[in-house]
This record gives C-alpha cells, sequence and structure tokens, in this order.
C-alpha cells in the first residue's frame, strides 16, 4: 500500500483556473522524496491536500490508504495529528516553550503518538531528548534555553524532532532549509533521513532548492506531475 | 502538555499585560465587594446596636433625629424630658424596662452618657448580648465613671484613674467640669456600637455636675459647689434627654406609640428603632446603590479591557495557532486555549481581588472602629461573595467565548500555514 496515492487530483481556489492538475503520484513506505517547483507553483497547496487541510475539487487524495475526502473535518485533524509530522521553513517552534516541551507537543495531540512513545518505554521527556540527541542537540544547557535564543539551524532540528517525535508514518517538509546555509544545509538533510529511517517515516520534501535533490531517493518536478503548470507558466 | 499548563505558559510569556489585566479585575472585584461589604456590615453594626430595644422615647422630633441622636450619639436633642414624665410612662402596664439617657457632657471627644444601673441589666445588643465588664463594675458611687473599651483603649485609662468631663460636645473651648473629677469604676468590654465610644455615669452624677449651673452657664466662684459638698445633698434627676423601652410583649409596641405620642403634658416622640433604620436606609439607599452601580460599571469596564488585550493578542498569535494546529491541535484546542486564557483572568482577578479586599479590610478595621465606631467583621466569604465570584469568572468565561471563536474561525481558514 502506498503512503501517497494521487489520482486525477484537480484543484483550484474558486472558480478560478486550477492550480493543481495532478493525474497520478504515488509515493511508498520508507522513500525519501524531493519535490522541486518554484514559488507559486502550488507546492503549498499540494502540501495542503496532502495534509488534509484542502480538499481536492476532483479526483482521490489516499494517504496510508485512507480517502481524505470521505473523513469529516473532526477526523481529518485527527487523522493528521496521527500520522502526520510537519517540519515548516522557519519560525515554527512555540516561542514561550522550552524545546523539550516543544519537542513534546504533538503527543499531548495524538495519543497513538503518545502510545508508540510509550511502547518504546520511555517517557515523552527520554523520547524527547533522545531525538534531540540523535540530531545533534546534546547539551543540556542547550536544551532548557528558550527556543528563542537557539540558531536557526538549532531550531530546525527541534523542529524534526518534534514533526518525528511518536513515529507519525508520513513527514512533511515545507523548505526546511532554506534559512540555512550550504553547510549545515547537508548535515540537517542527513540527519533527517536517518531519524526518518530510524522511526520508519516516509519523507516528503519540497523546495526550490536543486542542489539537495541528490540526497533523495527520488526527485520530482512539480512542473512535471502537475499539468495545470504547463498551461500557466 | 494540558490545555491548561499551555494556557499558562502562553500567558508567562506575556506576563506585563497578562498581570495588569489580572490587576484590573483585582482593583475592580475588590471594589464591588469592598462596597456591598460595607453596606451590609454598616446595616448590621445599626441594627445591632438597637436589636434589644423595642421604643425609644424623647423630645418630639423627626424619628431620624432621635434615633441617631440618642442611639448613635449623631447630633443633638431638641428637648428634654422631665423627669416626672419619664417616671409616669416608664409605670405604664406594658413596659418591662426602661433606660434613662441624659446626653450632653462630653470627654475629649468621647459623649457623657448619663444613665442608670437598668443600662448594665437592661440593654441588650447584638444577638441578645448585654453589657459586660472588661474590668471593674458599674457606676456605684456618685462620682464613678464606666467607659466603653474603646475609650479606654484610646486614651489609655485604668480603673482607679481620675478624669474630668467637659459640658457640652465641642472637642474645642469646652467648659470643665474640673472641681468634680469622676473616678473609673469600670471598663467595658467591646461590643461594635456607639456604647465602645462613651463614658456612662449615673444620672445623679449629670445632676452633681450641674447642680450649681444656673442658666446653662458655669456658676462663679462664689456659688460653686465643691464635690464634697454635692456628695451631701440629696440629689435627684430633674429631666433625661431620652430613655429606651423594652415591652413585655412586642404586640404593644403600638399602643405604647400612641399613648406616649398622645401624651399631653408634654411633646414626646416614641419611634420604633427599626422602622426609624428603615427610613435611614431609604435616605442612604440611593447612594448606596449609585456606589454599588459605579462598581458594576468598573468591573465591566476591566472586562472589557480584558476582551480588548485578547483581541488585540490575536493577531500576533496567528502563527502560534497555526504551529499548534500543524502539531496536531485541532480548532477545538484553539478554542479551548483561549476560553481557558479568560477563565484564568477571571479567576486570577477576582481571586486577587478578594486578597486585596481581605488586606484593606484587616488593615482599616482598626480605624473605622476607632473614627467611625464601625465595626467591620472580616468574615470568611459569604453567599454573596462566592456568588459574585463565580457571575465574575463566568463572565469572563463568556467574553473570552469572543476573542476564542475568532481564534478558532482562524485557526479553521488558516489552516496549517504559517503566515510570516
Amino acid at each position: 500500500m502506498p503512503v501517497i496515492d494521487l489520482s486525477n487530483v484537480l484543484f483550484g481556489w474558486g472558480s478560478a483556473k486550477p492550480v493543481l492538475d495532478i493525474p497520478e503520484l504515488v509515493v511508498h513506505r520508507g522513500e525519501t522524496v524531493f519535490i522541486r517547483g518554484p514559488s507559486g507553483s502550488g507546492k503549498t497547496t499540494l502540501l495542503g491536500l496532502l495534509g488534509a487541510v484542502l480538499t481536492p475539487s476532483a479526483g482521490q487524495v489516499r494517504v496510508l490508504g485512507t480517502d481524505l475526502a470521505s473523513l469529516t473535518p473532526v477526523q481529518r485533524d485527527h487523522f493528521r495529528a496521527r500520522h502526520l509530522g510537519f517540519i515548516f521553513q522557519m519560525f515554527n517552534l512555540i516561542p514561550y516553550l522550552s524545546v523539550v516541551d516543544n519537542v513534546t507537543l504533538p503527543l499531548s495531540f495524538a495519543r497513538d503518538r503518545l502510545e508508540a512513545v510509550q511502547r518504546a518505554g520511555r517517557s515523552p521527556q527520554q523520547e524527547a531528548e533522545r531525538l534531540l540527541g540523535h540530531l545533534g542537540l546534546k547539551d543540556p544547557a542547550l536544551l532548557e534555553r528558550p527556543v528563542t535564543g537557539l540558531s536557526i539551524g538549532q531550531q530546525q532540528r527541534v523542529a524534526s524532532a518534534r514533526a518525528l517525535i511518536g513515529s507519525p508514518e508520513l513527514v512533511i517538509a515545507d523548505e526546511p532549509t532554506s534559512a540555512l546555509d550550504a553547510d549545515t544545509r547537508s548535515a540537517f538533510i542527513r540527519l533527517l533521513f536517518n531519524e526518518c529511517e530510524a522511526a520508519g517515516s516516509t519523507l516528503v520534501f519540497v523546495s526550490h532548492d536543486r542542489s539537495l535533490e541528490s540526497l533523495f531517493d527520488r526527485c520530482l518536478s512539480l512542473n512535471d506531475i502537475n499539468r495545470a503548470a504547463g498551461e500557466a507558466h | 502538555m494540558s490545555i491548561l499548563r499551555l494556557a499558562l505558559k502562553s500567558l508567562n510569556n506575556r506576563k506585563t499585560t497578562a498581570l495588569l489585566t489580572i490587576f484590573s479585575i483585582a482593583v475592580s472585584v475588590a471594589l464591588l465587594l469592598g462596597v456591598e461589604r460595607l453596606r451590609v456590615e454598616a446595616r448590621n453594626s445599626f441594627t445591632n446596636t438597637v436589636s434589644g430595644t423595642d421604643l425609644v422615647v424623647g423630645a418630639r422630633s423627626s424619628p431620624l433625629n432621635l434615633l441617631l441622636y440618642s442611639v448613635f450619639h449623631m447630633g443633638n436633642a431638641t428637648n428634654n424630658i422631665t423627669w416626672q414624665t419619664y417616671q409616669e410612662l416608664a409605670a405604664n402596664n406594658a413596659v418591662a424596662w426602661t433606660i434613662p439617657i441624659a446626653l450632653g457632657d462630653s470627654h475629649r471627644g468621647y459623649r457623657v452618657v448619663g444613665t442608670s444601673g437598668d443600662m448594665f441589666t437592661h440593654y441588650r445588643y447584638g444577638d441578645e448580648q448585654s453589657l459586660s465588664f472588661d474590668a471593674g463594675k458599674p457606676f456605684t458611687d456618685l462620682f464613678d465613671v464606666v467607659l466603653g473599651s474603646e475609650v479606654a483603649a484610646a486614651l489609655g485609662y485604668d480603673l482607679g484613674q481620675q478624669i474630668v468631663l467637659s459640658h457640652g460636645l465641642e472637642s474645642a473651648a469646652l467648659q470643665k467640669h474640673d472641681d468634680k473629677p469622676f473616678r473609673v469604676a469600670g471598663i467595658l468590654k467591646p461590643t461594635g456600637t456607639p456604647m465602645d465610644r462613651a463614658l456612662m455615669i449615673s444620672l445623679e452624677g449629670i445632676e452633681a455636675l450641674h447642680v450649681d449651673w444656673v442658666n446653662g452657664a458655669a456658676p462663679s466662684a462664689l456659688f460653686s459647689v465643691s464635690a464634697e459638698k454635692a456628695r451631701q445633698m440629696s440629689l435627684k434627676p430633674t429631666s433625661i434627654t431620652a430613655y429606651f423601652v423594652g415591652l413585655k410583649s412586642r404586640i404593644a409596641a403600638f399602643r405604647y406609640q400612641r399613648t406616649v405620642n398622645d401624651y399631653a403634658p408634654e411633646a414626646l416622640t416614641a419611634i420604633l428603632p427599626g422602622v426609624a433604620l428603615g427610613e435611614l436606609w431609604q435616605l442612604v439607599g440611593s447612594a448606596e446603590n449609585a456606589l454599588l452601580a459605579i462598581s458594576v460599571m468598573v468591573l465591566v469596564a476591566c472586562l472589557v479591557g480584558m476582551l480588548t488585550t485578547i483581541l488585540t493578542s490575536l493577531n500576533e498569535r496567528r502563527r502560534e495557532m497555526s504551529i499548534l494546529r500543524s502539531v496536531g491541535a485541532r480548532p477545538w484546542h484553539i478554542f479551548a486555549l483561549m476560553i481557558t486564557e479568560s477563565m484564568i483572568y477571571g479567576v486570577a482577578g477576582t481571586g486577587l481581588g478578594f486578597a486585596i479586599l481581605y488586606g484593606l479590610l484587616l488593615a482599616i478595621q482598626p480605624v473605622l472602629q476607632a473614627s467611625l465606631g464601625l465595626h467591620i467583621a472580616v468574615a470568611m466569604p459569604g453567599t454573596f461573595e462566592l456568588v459574585l465570584a463565580l457571575v465574575i469568572i463566568g463572565c469572563a468565561t463568556v467574553l473570552g467565548a469572543v476573542p476564542a471563536w475568532r481564534a478558532y474561525r482562524n485557526s479553521l481558514s488558516d489552516g496549517l500555514t504559517v503566515r510570516l
């Protein structure tokens, strides 16, 4: 069963021309997929569809075998909390929470992910520290610091730990490296790969930065899979 | 992490505005509670003072005036009652006891009440309590004086001490009765009534003070009567200012009142203290209501201020809400988070308000007691306070639904997009 299975998906804002027209997109379990697209090509819209925030005007979006359109809004919220982890471009930590509290936050909204952590015999705190440690944030003094005191690179690693905690099946990253410099960028991506592999999570990574393509299992250009793009550009 | 912890941490992040909001609510809560407490306590204090007295009789005047000068020692009597009239009316069949009162002298700002031993046996205040002694006993000698608790405490008097009374009530330029000093025979326990601020001597003592006075003027040295000489004379009271009446049965109150009011030889007024107090409350009621209304308005203003604060914070917290949504918070969580924040404001504001009020009450209680003779009991919050607290917290929560609803709508429309 593919993790992501889009077929004949159409999406447009209002009555305007569709932004996305994707006949097919399949992502398999454990894959790391790079989706490249320039600004305004509909990347965020695609992630909205995958994250069950948006519903297509036609076609089917299946994530982990579930047709998202068949879910009620409340079920979609539960589905997202349970199965998906997000990493955004920047500034995506809660400023008034500690590093560890930021990482454990998803567990308070998804019982399944909390149970997954507990099954591994760890407390949320321990799991957060373990993930942070793997991502290169070991210093206990650092974990005490307010998240606003961290560098951008450190913040992105905290956000990654948060997306990965409780082993969600699908991790969606939206330009997480755009604020990082070239050196930290690839180091960050390697750490992210390792943790996705350890957690058994599938990674969908959206960016306009082609220099990262070579690191991924598979690379797609949004303009290639999106028929609406040709007409728009 | 629970919603409550999240809300607390979020508020902690906005400490200054949060604390100011809580403080403003607290002040308005304390104001509202304080006004109500003062109102209730003032009424209790007044009612307690006359609780055991069925009627008060004095020279003809308005009931309120009579009540105020005879019981509360405020203002002056219009006229006196002759001793003969008093004797006659006190002998009425319906009457169980009377307490005569003669006013007009003072001691360092405290009133001197000429009375009889009946004061100590029959006077009842509060919950059927009678006057009891902290030290000493009722006056027995002509020049004995019994002090109210506050007089003794404020002036530092002890048993056996000699004090000099003054003629008239103003504290300045008084003529002193310094030829006839009095000896402190007893000190009363605190009662929470104007008795605490009075000095009591016998009617004969009052008579002795003025035996050599002519037409309200002090005697010249030639005609003055010394204390020793006064002691030899057989002094009989000639008049009193008013008297308290206890009836055998309260049913007789109206009949006795009519008897007094219709008494032909002298123009008198008999009042039922409760009725006269009712008049007083009517008089001050609108002022009280205005005060209460103002306090409610202040509270409303503060709650609206809270609403403004939260609404203003919504835009800058839109990102925070989106992040929460992206880590799995449902719109319902966002709503709960905002409502919880308002509830925290309500609960903390109310709690702090109670703390401020009780702190203030403890601080001003002695001052009020000393300057106004008003006893404010610092009791546990009653039903009114608890209901009010719940209403305030409820209002804060209901008001909090406005920003909560907006945050809820925002979080639905924003989705997971983190806007910069």
